[in-house]
């Protein structure tokens, strides 16, 4: 009766209506999963600091910074309270989130489609010391960390080849991690919803937006297709952080900076996890 | 150019190559101050210093080619056993000192020494001493049996660098700046949180005269990101933040100059900002414009040009990569976001200079408002030739020759520019290659 793209009469209110506020919830929902994406990287970058190649104070306060924000926006919305709940209580199961981040470089205002690229899950993570009222939740990770994984994909057309540095040498330890055939990583860059069915099912099992709010087909393929795994392949890395004390992000900068004069520069990452070991050691020794 | 000016303003400016020089990861290039000398320092803590041949009288329109002048080891990487800490060689900032008599100095710092080098020629040896001979050895006292003065003989020229000055132990954080003061006794040294003034001659102590550290680090949120001294007066100076601001500082005010005389922000767009905003905010390079009156800053996307008598906001403002705005989450993603570009002044100051990623370069001329882009790469680097200007799609259908926001290397990223103070010859640090460029003189 009505041609493609004529105004729809009042008659069909109720429906449009509903249409309306389902758009809404997706887009605010989506917009969150992202904000919350963003605010995992955040984190884990913060964790990671000392382990970039050149330690970078305004670096970290920046990201510190990016934390707070999203922490403050959380706090504003009440979304933080949720979350701090849902981490305190789920012990043992992993949170995992699917989320994209690209809609956070816009601002709230815009509307349009989030394009779903960036893959975030942990296993066996466990949140500690989440405070509302603080600036900043600190993540610590738990002995019980055996493949966490931190998939990231920057856009259709980046070539893996571009990614920093830092990821490159995180490469080369991917390939030991992903001989363990029990926790597959999404591997392959085809073939969207034939991945590890491990993975993704538990993936799916907190991606709101597939139970929510339908997104189009198209983007659930798109954040699946193309996951590039060799992102960052924290496994080594944090469990060489097992025995490294609990901490929030601020300590992080005080370990870069402490008061007095020595200087600010963390140490090569063998170092630091020998002297863990030699702490360890010393711990059973001394039957602390 | 014809008309006597220097920068873009005239079409007859046509930039090419003129050579390059391949080392390690090249971390810092400097001119010094007639343009005769070029320094550059790298990862692995050597200095390199370039000088320009001499003109041939007979071919008075060629330009002079930079030839290797001086290497030497400035840093050496430091390990802390104590803490196991090291501390990197890598050479973060090199400045000239003005010329004063025959022998040339410069400052070279990594991220907690600074140095005062010597470099100096020697052409003319001694020759015929008494006590010796001529390959070193003593002679035998009984066999000299008479005196004679030793005279000076020509020599192959050698270049020497000695350190004369150690300025060490006065930084906690990791050294960002140094700038040399235009009384010529006094430099500053600027780190994450703090800023020092040296006098040139006493390395066993400085003054503290701006500290932005909290008594509490977890109160930090904002830090120096660069400084420099006014060219004029000397009681002046700038430091840049990583919250986009820059504070302007009297040293005759206070001897803590935590106060500053002026403040400079540009005021937010509120419907731009996002979780980004702060990071594209944060200041990479600060530098005074040669005539004083102006201030240029470089920020993630944009070179903005201040002048000094307005601190709202700046009087011009360039866009080095806005396609680079919707891609901000991969750039966090990647780091690539937290790149610290410099930023450069040609001579008369009528046009400016930042790099990219992909290994181009962006010039702006203030006077036209035109820009170009270049790109720095091998395929370039034959003998005179000429540079094509080039350009990124950003959207919609691409041209030919034009590369789209997708395709950048983000990998080859141009950090540091230097533009020779009196004529359009410029350095191009990609990476590990330098590059020099010179107009073509029509």
């Amino acid at each position: 009766m009505f041609s493609k793209g004529t105004k729809r009469k009042f008659s069909d209110g109720g429906e449009a209506i509903s249409d309306e506020s389902l758009l809404g919830a997706r887009v605010a929902s989506s917009y969150s999963l992202q904000r919350q994406s963003l605010l995992d990287m955040s984190l884990i970058k913060l964790q990671l600091c000392h382990m970039l190649v050149e330690p970078n104070l305004c670096r970290s306060v920046l990201i510190a910074n990016t934390v707070r924000q999203i922490q403050e926006e959380m706090t504003h919305d009440g979304s933080w309270h949720m979350v701090t709940e849902a981490f305190c209580s789920a012990g043992q199961s992993p949170s995992e989130r699917l989320v994209a981040t690209e809609v956070l470089c816009r601002s709230r205002e815009q509307d349009a489609e989030p394009k779903l690229f960036s893959v975030i899950s942990y296993e066996g993570c466990r949140e500690e010391e989440v405070v509302a009222d603080e600036t900043l939740c600190s993540v610590s990770v738990s002995n019980t960390v055996s493949n966490v994984c931190l998939a990231g994909r920057m856009g259709q057309c980046w070539e893996k080849s571009e990614l920093s540095g830092v990821e490159r040498d995180e490469e080369v330890l991917e390939d030991s991690r992903l001989g363990s055939g029990e926790d597959e990583e999404i591997a392959t860059e085809d073939g969207a919803s034939t991945e590890s069915p491990k993975t993704i099912g538990q993936v799916f099992g907190t991606f709101e937006i597939k139970n929510g709010s339908p997104g189009p087909d198209s983007a659930l393929e798109e954040l699946f297709s193309d996951v590039d795994t060799s992102y960052y392949d924290l496994d080594t890395m944090l469990t060489g952080m097992q025995s490294a004390p609990k901490m929030g992000p601020y300590d992080l900068l005080d370990s870069l900076a402490p008061s007095h004069s020595s200087p600010s520069i963390v140490s090569t990452p063998n170092c630091r996890s020998d002297l863990n070991e030699l702490d360890h050691i010393m711990e059973i020794i001394v039957g602390s | 150019c014809c008309c006597g000016c220097f920068g873009l303003c005239c079409d007859t400016v046509q930039w090419c190559f003129l050579s390059i020089c391949t080392s390690d990861i090249i971390s810092t290039v400097e001119f010094n101050c007639s343009g005769e000398l070029l320094a550059t320092g790298d990862k692995g803590g050597r200095v390199v210093i370039f000088q320009r041949e001499q003109e041939s009288k007979n071919r008075l329109l060629s330009r002079g080619e930079y030839n290797v002048y001086s290497t030497f080891q400035s840093h050496e990487p430091e390990f802390d056993y104590l803490k196991s800490l090291e501390i990197e060689e890598k050479i973060n900032k090199i400045r000239w000192l003005p010329q004063q008599n025959a022998a040339h100095f410069l400052l070279s710092a990594n991220d907690k020494t600074i140095k005062l080098w010597k470099i100096s020629e020697r052409d003319k040896r001694a020759e015929g001493y008494n006590l010796k001979d001529e390959d070193g050895r003593l002679r035998d006292q009984f066999r000299i049996t008479t005196l004679r003065v030793p005279v000076l003989m020509p020599m192959d020229l050698m270049v020497e660098a000695s350190p004369r000055r150690i300025f060490a132990n006065a930084h906690t954080y990791h050294i960002n700046s140094i700038s040399v003061n235009s009384d010529y006794e006094t430099y500053l040294s600027a780190d994450d949180l703090r800023i020092n003034l040296w006098h040139l001659e006493i390395t066993d102590r400085s003054f503290n005269i701006v500290d932005i550290k909290p008594a509490n680090m977890e109160e930090l949120t904002e830090v120096i990101t660069a400084a420099e001294c006014h060219p004029h007066q000397c009681n002046v100076f700038v430091y840049s933040s990583s919250k986009g601001t820059i504070r302007l500082c009297d040293t005759r005010a206070a001897a803590l100059c935590d106060r500053h005389s002026k403040f400079f922000e540009e005021p937010e767009d509120p419907s731009s900002r996002s979780f980004f905003s702060e990071i594209i905010s944060s200041i990479s390079d600060v530098k005074f414009s040669h005539s004083g009156r102006y201030m240029m800053t470089r920020d993630y996307l944009s070179v903005k040009v201040w002048d000094l008598n307005m601190e709202n906001r700046p009087v011009e403002t360039y866009q080095v990569h806005e396609y680079l705005r919707s891609k901000l989450c991969s750039l966090y993603e990647n780091d690539c976001i937290f790149d610290k570009f410099e930023c450069c002044w040609n001579g008369s100051d009528s046009a400016i200079m930042t790099g990219s990623y992909n290994n181009f370069f962006r010039m702006f001329d203030r006077n036209t408002r035109r820009d170009i882009t270049l790109e720095a790469s091998r395929e370039n680097s034959k003998p005179r030739a000429m540079l094509k200007p080039r350009k990124v799609c950003t959207g919609g259908k691409r041209k030919k020759d034009e590369i789209s926001v997708d395709s950048l290397d983000f990998n080859k990223k141009i950090l540091h520019t230097a533009w020779h103070p009196k004529e359009n010859v410029i350095a191009v640090a990609a990476t590990n290659n330098l590059y020099i460029f010179q107009d073509k003189i029509n």
